[in-house]
């Protein structure tokens, strides 16, 4: 099925007028190019690095981590899962962090995942991985809802910092539901804005996150080390609810 | 004249067609099972150490009968009706004494699948490993259907109706241990026949294949094995892998579980992210197992948050103002 539909898409990729032919064959790609870069050409590139599984053994929990290292002055990071019912993953600016971050998505069936990276000169680099997924991993309620009192820990932040000499790694999970407003009877509910500040509140990096992030979301980044000085991360759902924590080096 | 004999040709390779066509789909689905005689009036279908695909139909599973006076004692029906079907058929090429009592050694579909073939025969399986085929058995079905296909055509979920007691238990003759174990999954039945020395290890043991871990607990699992180690084995048929006279399997799962369980506490200690385990090099005792990159990356999705969130603190909230 999926050497079909790459058949196909690779049929579809060559019959497009506009936009570099997609190395993962993805049926999808002339739209998505034209809907989330526009007219700019696109290169792939192998310094856009996407890891994930080759089959989700989890679709609810399906790990990704993005490295841009050699890729000078990125601004812009737009993770995609094409297949998926919402597409859009996130849209990452980096700021001071440095060329990666990890996160967990949902997956609905197999499906290429991509990063989507625009570097300070307007231009546009991408990489991606397919995928295998038995898939629902969309349209299942978010398992928080059985238990009574997820409403009670929303939006707390468990956090680490690790350092390691050069930079500090930060691990986050955040406790959310992460409802894609798929699951019969339970509306959209998810985290919609990021940012990790340092202690004069300047942003480190920020994003917009959306419905296919997993629930109780964990994220991984590495910043420039603050020493000793704490960090803070806020954000909000689209329910309006604040995220707001102090994490400690 | 010439009219019916090209008629008549024409029904003959028509009919020979027709006979081929038949062949190939009963070939196809064909698992071939064929008993390897492990110990006295013992048998063994060992299945490949290959993940389940539409060419092996899910034959990927160690399953067993063991020939009492009483009658035939079956451990494990395999990951399908047909399966239990033409494990059936197999039996009955060796003894025409009927099967008596059939035996789960755990939940896990490629175990148990079989059991519609056995219906009306009593099956026995510890209670957790009841509740696990009742509970997610359906899930289990579907996930083979879609891994095996066709292979599962008809296959429905047949739970064991009676609850395994821990113990000694003679059957014509044969003095089975029954012993009640956890840590592959949360109920694993590990059966020991005194009279031959063969341990029926279920997924405790796994050799030369990389385990599986989907419902493991590490800690428990290393418990069980240790008990596994006291017994006066002679031979052991694993869940997966070769039938063996040493200690190999145990030793090589226990090896792989260790492994495991240090790689991922030190990665969570290190601040790694899930996909990044999923890439570190495996040792070099490792490298070549069938399958062990592979359970690797399922396992850290299985087993990782555990670890992970044992690294995590509870941030406190701010009281800044929020711009």
């Amino acid at each position: 099925m999926k050497q079909l539909l790459m058949t196909l898409g690779l049929a579809l990729g060559l019959c497009a007028t506009v936009g570099a032919a997609d190395p993962l064959g993805s049926s999808r790609w002339p739209d998505l190019q034209r809907e989330y870069v526009g007219t700019s050409p696109v290169t792939f590139d192998a310094r856009v690095e996407v890891l994930a599984p080759k089959v989700a053994e989890d679709s609810m929990n399906v790990p990704v981590t993005i490295k841009f290292r050699n890729l000078p002055d990125v601004k812009r990071v737009l993770v995609v899962a094409d297949f998926n019912p919402i597409v859009k993953v996130l849209d990452y600016q980096p700021l001071l962090a440095q060329p990666g971050l990890s996160f967990r998505i949902k997956l609905q069936q197999a499906s290429p995942i991509r990063a989507l990276v625009q570097t300070g000169d307007g231009k546009w680099y991408a990489g991606g991985v397919w995928v295998d997924a038995a898939g629902g991993g969309c349209t299942a309620p978010s398992t928080g809802r059985s238990a009574p009192d997820w409403a009670s820990t929303l939006n707390q932040v468990q956090a680490r910092v690790f350092h390691d000499g050069q930079n500090q790694r930060v691990r986050l999970r955040i406790m959310h539901p992460m409802d894609t407003g798929l699951a019969p009877g339970i509306p959209a509910f998810y985290i919609e804005q990021l940012a990790v500040e340092d202690a004069s509140g300047e942003a480190m990096l920020r994003m917009e996150t959306f419905e296919p992030l997993s629930e109780n979301p964990v994220f991984s980044f590495d910043l420039p080390d603050t020493g000793k000085a704490a960090l803070r991360v806020v954000g909000r759902d689209n329910n309006g609810n604040r995220i707001d924590a102090m994490v400690q080096p | 004249m010439i009219g019916r004999f090209l008629l008549a040709l024409l029904l003959a390779g028509g009919a020979l067609l027709a006979q081929a066509a038949d062949r190939t789909v009963a070939d196809r689905f064909d698992y071939g099972l064929v008993p390897q005689k492990i110990a006295d009036n013992s048998w063994a279908f060992v299945g490949k150490t290959e993940d389940i695909t539409r060419d092996n139909g899910g034959n990927i599973v160690n399953t067993a009968f063991v020939l009492t006076t009483e009658g035939v004692v079956v451990i494990d029906t395999g990951p399908s009706r047909r399966y239990g079907e033409q494990m059936r058929a197999a039996i009955a090429r060796v003894t025409d004494r009927p099967v008596i009592r059939v035996f789960n050694t755990h939940q896990h579909p490629d175990h148990f699948l079989g059991n519609q073939s056995f219906a009306g025969i009593p099956t026995a399986a510890l209670p957790a490993a009841q509740a696990g085929m009742r509970e997610q058995g359906g899930a289990f079905a579907d996930n083979m259907y879609r891994m095996a296909g066709d292979w599962l055509a008809g296959t429905e979920v047949t739970v064991a109706d009676q609850a395994a007691q821990a113990g000694r238990l003679t059957i014509g003759g044969h003095e089975f241990e029954l012993i009640a174990l956890e840590g592959h999954t949360g109920g694993d039945l590990a059966i020991f026949d005194r009279t031959t020395g063969v341990l029926y290890a279920g997924d405790l043991v796994f050799l030369d294949r990389a385990p599986t871990t989907p419902h493991a607990s590490i800690t428990h699992w290393r418990a069980a094995l240790d008990t596994l180690a006291t017994l006066p084995v002679k031979r052991t048929l694993p869940g997966h892998g070769p039938v063996h006279d040493d200690r190999r399997g145990v030793l090589q799962t226990r090896d792989w579980l260790d492994w495991l369980d240090g790689t991922l506490k030190s990665a969570a200690a290190s601040g790694m992210d899930m996909a990044e385990v999923m890439v570190l090099p495996l040792p070099e005792r490792f490298a070549q197992m069938p399958l062990a990159r592979s359970e690797f990356e399922r396992s850290v999705t299985h087993l990782y948050s555990r670890y992970e969130q044992q690294t995590l603190n509870t941030a406190a909230p701010s009281r800044l103002k929020q711009k």
